[in-house]
């Protein structure tokens, strides 16, 4: 950790990167260079005091007359809409489940970061901001960063006064424990379930304003295209998903918070309905995608057991504080019981990889890592296809040393998950775990006021690509999530809506006429195929061929396979794809088929991305760029840059590049040995 | 594993509605209850029948939308969410069956899906601690007694899935709205709003069409987070409180 140098952020310390290789020659055209037109300059640690003070205000009187709304009531979405209400705009709030409190942000486990230094072990907003932009593998902005690491405290607090009940110790305050990847105790929780706690805050705030009417709820409500009039977003087309209702919804400004598309790979750690259609959709409709291939693969999961597999369940990280990490040193020994395998017969192979930082790794090594002993046939648990995926997460020291009751009381809810689903007794047994798709770091383009390119439209939240650079560390989704929602959107939104109310504009205007007959013929067209395939056998095909050959190591000639493979695919959707039903009443499978063909023009892009980025970073391992010891290696001279994508329709999508400048931290290649 | 299930099958909210008897097989007893129900859709639509429709996101029994009555039991079985339960809690050649929630308050939407906004308006009605953003003190500045914390913390866990009221004789939601006003009530910041939050939640509960509490436990027997009885107890305990108040 020697060398944790900071800058004053006034001069920049590293040139633009010139990229050399072109792998995805032929699939994409190079669009003109992208400028955040809202970066701050000055200090980076007086930027979002200073912004906020320019930003223009808005005359109480003047919000009622101004409409907002906000697609996606997670942590992002539900502390916006509740937020933005009590300041008193006019706030309509979307959800496709049957309650705004269902939002997946709820099965986060572990706990929330926030640069309190509670435990005065050295932690700071700088020590947060490093540790994010580190962690991040020096592919994020640095101003959005330092901002997410100056306003984490406050979340803590206005959580804790909205009734979320943190653990405490003794003397009634607040607990903290380490996550993985840092080495300082930020992190804040309810025993595995925070993200849950921290929803219903949000959750009951926005009711609250639902109460005192600035807030209007529309549930089972499912958005299916973006209303862009004059280069300015509108309103959307949404679908009443009970009624079947194609209706229009228009407003002076629009905010997407609906979470990431980790579903592309059909296997993941997301809710079943999590989706990328409301991004999607804006993404044809002019908005830029941004480093679509950064996903994360999340190391401690519950493996897979067969082909019926309809989701994965994660497994908190926070485990790894506790547990140890080890495969049988012996092939041969993979099918005993693991507590027959003595001690010296053990690989811990992340304590002795890395013996800094040992079981606490960043997830997207301790992931490799898994997947690198399971490929030499170490694996343990059952074989799926011809290798056993699975690694043993052992908590027996720590329930020698702490005895069974502490454990239980720090993870009791996550260890009965287990046994749920797997009938094993983790008290007993060491637990095994695998590599799963957790979250994507990528998103759609945002700048510093996290507004789109396109006007108007607001991303926050996991929806958009601003903070976690290529690799997002534990415990830093739920804080981005409400510092987006309660104090990030708030101040930047009120600047766009100084120059509102915007003209008027009813459904007869052409553009929302346009959208809505969109909408309209792609639903009767999904009703007419009339062939033989379900929307899930697409969305399964889909997933093997995403996890295959662009989940945890991407290599040229996969890529370029997954692309031919994703196209035919395409083809087929629009030919064989059969859903039964109607339009107008609640019909699932017509739910579905909308987002699994946005999920599979996602795929596609997610491969250009991957094919274009010759290096390995964060989350995104490319074979042909590693050291000698098999580890990732970042080209910064090539590719220190966002890669902003444009919807390019049949002629291939365009690449706009935002070059990443630092000017408070120096790059540096990670190393954690 | 080869099983019977008769399923409940309503077009809409005005369709009478009735069970509807299907086989499937290869089952696998490591499959969730809702993975063995996406078979049987899977064949379905391949048999150019319409799917059941049956509510479920997050499936690690945390986000509250599953819901199912099997075998007369809210959630089947065992303590936990449908999504949670697997199939090795059956047995090859066992008949199953399925049916929604019932609960006047909650009325069929489809099939197997229930409308539960009832459960929203009672939040709305009081089930919040008004915190307006910004102005939260330091979170350490007030402390909460490590036992309190943790009984907010153990009710707190509610996920709203209205189990309580699909096993309740008489429909009531008072394990919900019990684990609420406790959650809230057990917090130093919870209480300003005490005695007016417990009267306006047992009012929109009442409004809404949910029954009184008639002392059976069913509720906590089938609740998926455990929520013990004694909330009713603190439920009843606030709300006289309150009344003596004269709210």
């Amino acid at each position: 950790m020697a060398g944790s140098t900071l800058h004053d952020g006034l001069t920049p310390l590293n040139d633009p990167s010139e990229q050399k290789s072109d792998d995805a020659n032929g699939y994409y055209t190079l669009g003109d260079k992208l400028v955040d037109p809202k970066a701050p300059t000055g200090p980076i640690k007086d930027r979002w005091t200073t912004r906020k003070f320019e930003n223009r205000l808005v005359n109480p009187a003047n919000r009622r007359k101004l409409d907002v709304i906000i697609v996606g009531t997670g942590l992002a979405g539900g502390a916006a809409a509740a937020t933005l209400g009590e300041a008193g705009y006019n706030v309509k709030s979307f959800c496709y489940q049957d309650s705004p409190r269902r939002a997946h942000s709820i099965a986060a486990q572990g706990g929330i970061n926030a640069a309190k230094n509670y435990k005065e072990d050295g932690d700071s907003t700088f020590r947060l901001f490093y540790d994010t932009v580190k962690g991040g593998d020096y592919r994020s902005r640095e101003s959005n960063v330092y901002r997410l690491a100056e306003v984490s405290a406050n979340i803590i607090d206005q959580c804790v006064a909205q009734g979320v009940p943190f653990a405490r110790d003794y003397g009634g305050l607040l607990d903290n424990r380490s996550f993985g990847g840092v080495q300082v105790s930020r992190t804040f929780y309810a025993r595995g379930q925070t993200g849950q706690q921290l929803l219903i805050g949000a959750y009951q705030a926005m009711e609250r304003q639902v109460a005192a009417g600035t807030v209007e709820s529309f549930t089972r409500h499912e958005m299916l295209e973006l209303i862009v009039v004059d280069g300015k977003a509108r309103g959307i087309i949404a679908r009443d998903m009970v009624s079947g209702e194609i209706e229009t919804h228009l407003a002076d400004v629009v905010v997407l918070a609906t979470g990431g598309y980790g579903n592309v790979f059909f296997l993941s750690t997301n809710a079943m309905g999590s989706n990328v259609t409301a991004a999607w959709r804006a993404h044809r409709k002019g908005a830029y995608m941004a480093n679509p291939c950064y996903t994360q693969i999340h190391p401690t999961c519950i493996p897979v057991s067969g082909e019926h597999q309809s989701k994965l369940t994660l497994m908190s990280e926070s485990l790894r504080n506790d547990g140890r990490i080890w495969v049988p040193k012996k092939a041969e020994d993979c099918e005993k019981d693991p507590r027959d395998i003595p001690e010296e017969d053990r690989d811990y192979y992340l304590e002795r990889i890395y013996p800094s930082f040992g079981n606490l790794v960043p997830r997207d090594i301790a992931s490799r890592q898994a997947k690198n002993m399971c490929d030499e046939g170490r694996g343990v648990g059952p074989k799926v296809g011809d290798f056993r995926r699975g690694v043993y997460l052992d908590l027996g020291d720590a329930i020698k040393r702490l005895g069974k009751d502490a454990i239980e009381e720090k993870y009791d809810n996550l260890l009965d998950m287990y046994e749920r689903i797997t009938g094993e007794n983790p008290y007993e047994m060491p637990m095994r775990i695998y590599p799963a798709v957790h979250y994507v770091m990528g998103g759609l383009w945002v700048d510093y006021h996290l507004q789109s390119n396109i006007e108007g439209l607001f991303v926050s939240g996991e929806a958009n690509f601003s903070d976690h650079g290529a690799n997002r560390l534990g415990a830093s989704a739920l804080m981005q999530g409400l510092a987006d929602g309660y104090f990030v959107l708030p101040n930047t939104i009120r600047e766009y809506l100084a120059d509102g109310p915007f003209d008027k504009i009813d459904e007869s205007h052409e553009a929302v006429v346009e959208a809505k007959k969109q909408v309209e013929e792609r639903i009767s067209k999904f009703l007419s195929i009339n062939g033989t395939r379900s929307a899930d056998s697409y969305h399964k095909e889909l997933g093997n061929i995403m996890w295959e050959y662009c989940g945890m190591e991407r290599t040229e000639d996969g890529l370029r396979k997954a692309i031919d493979l994703i196209r035919e695919l395409k083809a087929d959707f629009w030919t064989n794809l059969k859903v039964l039903g109607s339009a107008d009443t609640l019909n699932q499978s017509l739910e579905r088929a909308g987002r699994v063909i946005d999920f599979i023009e996602l795929g596609e892009l997610m491969c250009i991305d991957a094919l274009n980025r010759r290096e390995s970073c964060g989350g995104h391992f490319r074979g042909e760029s590693q050291t000698e010891d098999g580890e990732a290696l970042r080209h910064d001279d090539e590719f220190a840059y966002v890669a902003a994508w444009e919807w390019g329709a049949e002629n291939g999508p365009v690449l706009h590049k935002e070059d990443l400048i630092y000017t408070a931290i120096e790059m540096k290649q990670r190393s954690y040995k | 594993m080869n099983l019977t299930l008769k399923i409940w099958r309503q077009s809409g909210p005005d369709d009478q509605g009735g069970i509807h008897t299907y086989q499937v097989s290869g089952i696998s007893p490591d499959m969730s209850f809702l993975e063995m129900l996406d078979v049987l859709n899977e064949q379905l639509n391949e048999k150019g029948e319409e799917p059941i429709a049956f509510d479920s996101d997050c499936r690690e029994g945390i986000c509250g939308m599953c819901s199912l009555m099997i075998n007369g039991e809210a959630h089947g079985p065992e303590v936990t969410t449908t999504c949670q339960l697997h199939m090795r809690s059956f047995t090859d050649g066992d008949t199953i069956t399925i049916e929604p929630w019932r609960a006047e308050p909650f009325p069929v939407i489809k099939d197997l899906v229930v409308d539960r906004g009832a459960f929203d308006r009672i939040i709305q009605a009081g089930g919040f601690i008004s915190a307006i953003t910004g102005s939260a003190p330091e979170a350490n500045s007030v402390p909460a007694p490590r036992d309190k914390a943790m009984r907010a913390f153990n009710v707190a866990t509610c996920i709203g899935c209205g189990g309580c009221v699909a096993a309740c004789p008489n429909g009531s939601a008072s394990l919900f709205l019990g684990a609420k006003i406790t959650h809230l009530g057990e917090l130093p910041q919870g209480q300003p709003e005490r005695w007016t939050r417990v009267v306006d939640m047992v009012g929109q509960h009442d409004h809404e069409g949910f029954g009184g509490c008639t002392n059976i436990g069913e509720c906590a027997a089938a609740c998926p987070k455990e929520i013990p009885l004694d909330v009713i107890s603190q439920l009843n305990k606030d709300l006289r409180t309150a009344l003596k108040m004269g709210l």
